[in-house]
């Protein structure tokens, strides 16, 4: 199979399709830290891939990896099969990567329509905004993502319950014809219903076509929406798992005793 | 697909709001903490009827000429300050940046046969803003000094730098008829009427332009009775004052002048990308800044932007004056200011404010300080009362703050 982009197909499995993303042996060190050590993982479009872990697993520098906030000290990343470099937020944006971190960078003052285009703006012939070529794109954006629970795209979002504010931020993300969403944590606040929301709009988007990539903790919400897992412990990819065929207990054992194909410690050691 | 959808909004709500709704949804806003102009409107009746039945003087056509005078120069140096509050600075130096444009005019234009011609001297004057406002920018963005700690250091010395420039002359007479001629002529009172049809009608068309091109892009608008009634009521605003300064001397040109600033201004900051950034980063710089907006240079422009209105403030001031000495751009100037931008409705935490709150507030100082004049009564007093409504105005900003908080929208 070679289409990336096929919409519908849900959880249906494409084994042919090129991952978009991938990381080979990616190393990262701060000083002393060996924060990520030859990790392994690739998104595929049309399917959310979960990366998990606890605390200092590296999770978070993975992210900052991808968006180009760290450079990665050896290893390759390859974008649909071809090695790129991404030097900034502005290259990841630029391939089509869009994160949406845990604090969602929303402004409180302005409303729904100002925020999914925040440095973006459209601007008419005469340099004035063009509200309302924003204001419909908006709208036509949330319908699509059926997000039905915003009264007026025209009200602030300091307005707007956690989940509403979380499917702005998603929102946002994919109006840019993005064709990775990270999510970082994006239900680490939430409530039941609005956790609920949330992940329908991530399953959503990967039946849309798009690579979606989760980061979480929360075991219960990646078995609902994930396709496959990827566990990370101390900085290494210690397992991975498709998620129809793996269950709970599995993942958190590799969470918690992944099998490290190098003990940090010793490793240190020997450096020096 | 998850078995949770929730119920998609009718489609027929979404056209044309109907008059009902509207209200509704004003109630709302105001339950809310979301004011608008509702607080000042009611403040200005309150001091316009107490200073009239003390005085009978005070709502008169020739005291009304005379409040325009008075409260132009706040005005003007006030639609600056709603910049750098909108980013959530202060500026305390917009007072003493005043009195340096107002004596770099006055000394410029002195008949001492090196004079320049009043547009490169008027130029010089805005110029001197713009620079000094970088410069504060420049520091408050670059090192990273707060802008209250910076703009104070340049309280002080902008007040230096006036009493340098004004060296041993103690009064400079300004002797230029176009500078004198803003705060002291007049419009004619023809022209006057011409000037406020070509504002409404300018208005309108915006309004209906608007409003044709929701409706094209199939978006749901204000009902057209409350645009018809927006449209009358600012018919009928400029139509009393028009009318009301005919009786007397006429409309100042400097009246026009804040008019025209307070159009461009509002403009920029509501329909401009410029504008929209400004507010982003008065609401979560963090967030702008990861939206790609370049921050710093959005808070130099800003600092800017406050600098040249007390520069535009100054010249009006010295203008009113016909003349300026040591004392240019001291007294009350910054205080009045700052105050007209906060009583107007501009919040000090950022991100909320128009540029209207700089015109609205300065009505609200100047009638105090005009009233209380009229009375007879000490500046120690006006001190005291002008202290008490800018507390009380800082009051309203913090519960109409809390009142968002409780409905959700802080």
């Amino acid at each position: 199979m070679t289409v990336t982009t096929g919409v519908g197909g849900a959880r249906e499995r494409s084994p042919g399709a090129v991952p978009i993303l991938e990381l080979k042996a990616v190393s990262k060190r701060f000083g002393a830290v060996q924060a990520l050590h030859e990790v392994n993982f690739e998104v595929r479009p049309g399917e959310v891939t979960a990366l998990v872990g606890d605390n200092g697993a590296g999770k978070s520098v993975t992210i900052k990896c991808i968006a180009g906030i760290y450079p990665i000290d050896s290893g390759e990343i390859l974008w649909e099969g071809r090695p790129v470099q991404i030097h900034g937020p502005k290259d990841a944006a630029a391939l089509g990567i869009e994160i949406v971190y845990q604090d969602l960078a929303l402004a409180d003052n302005l409303d729904v329509v100002q925020n999914m285009y925040l440095g973006r703006e459209e601007i008419t012939r005469f340099r004035a905004l063009d509200e309302t070529k924003m204001e419909r794109r908006c709208k036509e954006t949330l319908s699509s993502l059926s997000v039905t629970t915003i009264r007026s795209v025209r009200q602030t979002v300091a307005g707007l319950s956690g989940g509403q504010r979380q499917s702005i931020a998603v929102a946002k993300a994919v109006m840019w014809n993005s064709r990775l969403v990270i999510l970082d944590e994006p239900t680490a606040a939430l409530g039941v219903a609005q956790t609920r929301q949330v992940l329908d709009l991530v399953r959503r988007l990967a039946d849309q076509g798009l690579a979606v990539m989760l980061v979480s903790h929360n075991l219960h919400d990646i078995f609902e929406v994930a396709d496959r897992i990827t566990v990370l412990r101390l900085g290494q990819d210690v397992a991975r798992f498709d998620t129809k065929d793996t269950n709970q207990r599995e993942v958190v054992e590799a969470i918690t005793a992944g099998k490290l194909s190098t003990v940090p410690g010793i490793e240190e050691a020997e450096v020096q | 697909m998850s078995a949770i959808t929730p119920p998609l909004p009718t489609p027929a709500a979404a056209r044309t709001a109907t008059l009902g709704a509207y209200a509704k949804r004003w109630a709302e806003n105001v339950r809310g903490g979301e004011l608008g102009s509702l607080p000042i409107i009611l403040g200005l009746l309150v001091i316009a009827v107490v200073f009239q039945v003390q005085n009978d003087r005070f709502l008169t056509a020739g005291n009304f000429v005379n409040l325009m005078v008075q409260g132009a120069a706040f005005a003007l140096v006030a639609m600056g300050i709603v910049f750098v509050l909108l980013l959530g600075e202060i500026d305390l130096s917009v007072g003493y940046v005043s009195g340096v444009a107002g004596v770099l005019t006055a000394l410029l234009l002195l008949p001492d046969g090196s004079s320049v011609p009043t547009a490169v001297a008027i130029a010089a004057a805005l110029g001197s803003g713009v620079l000094i406002g970088t410069l504060h920018g420049l520091i408050i963005t670059k090192i990273g000094i707060p802008s209250f700690v910076v703009t104070l250091a340049g309280l002080l010395a902008w007040n230096g730098v006036v009493l340098l420039l004004i060296g041993s002359r103690g009064t400079v007479v300004l002797q230029d008829a176009f500078v004198i001629g803003f705060a002291n002529d007049f419009v004619g009172e023809t022209a006057a009427w011409v000037l406020m049809l070509l504002a409404v009608g300018a208005y309108a068309g915006g309004q209906l332009w608007g409003l044709r091109k929701r409706a094209a892009a199939g978006l749901s608008n204000d009902p057209l009775l409350i645009v018809g009634l927006r449209v009358v009521g600012l018919f009928v605003a400029l139509a009393c004052v028009v009318y009301i300064v005919n009786q007397d001397r006429g409309l100042p040109y400097v009246a026009v002048l804040v008019g025209v600033l307070l159009v461009f201004w509002t403009y920029v900051l509501r329909r401009t990308r410029f504008g929209r950034h400004v507010y982003a980063v008065g609401g979560n710089a963090e967030a702008a800044r990861r939206a790609g907006i370049d921050v710093d240079r959005i808070k130099i422009i800003c600092f800017a932007i406050a600098s040249l209105m007390a520069a535009v403030g100054g010249i009006v001031l010295a203008s009113r004056l016909r003349s300026v000495d040591t004392n240019a751009g001291g007294g009350a100037i910054l205080l009045y200011s700052i105050a007209a931008a906060v009583i107007g409705g501009t919040s000090l935490f950022g991100g909320r404010g128009h540029i209207k709150a700089a015109l609205l507030g300065a009505l609200v100082i100047a009638s105090i300080d005009n009233g209380l004049g009229l009375l007879g009564l000490s500046s120690g007093t006006k001190f005291v009362v002008t202290g008490l409504v800018l507390l009380l105005a800082v009051a309203v900003d913090s519960f109409s703050r809390r009142g968002r908080a409780q409905s959700g929208r802080a």
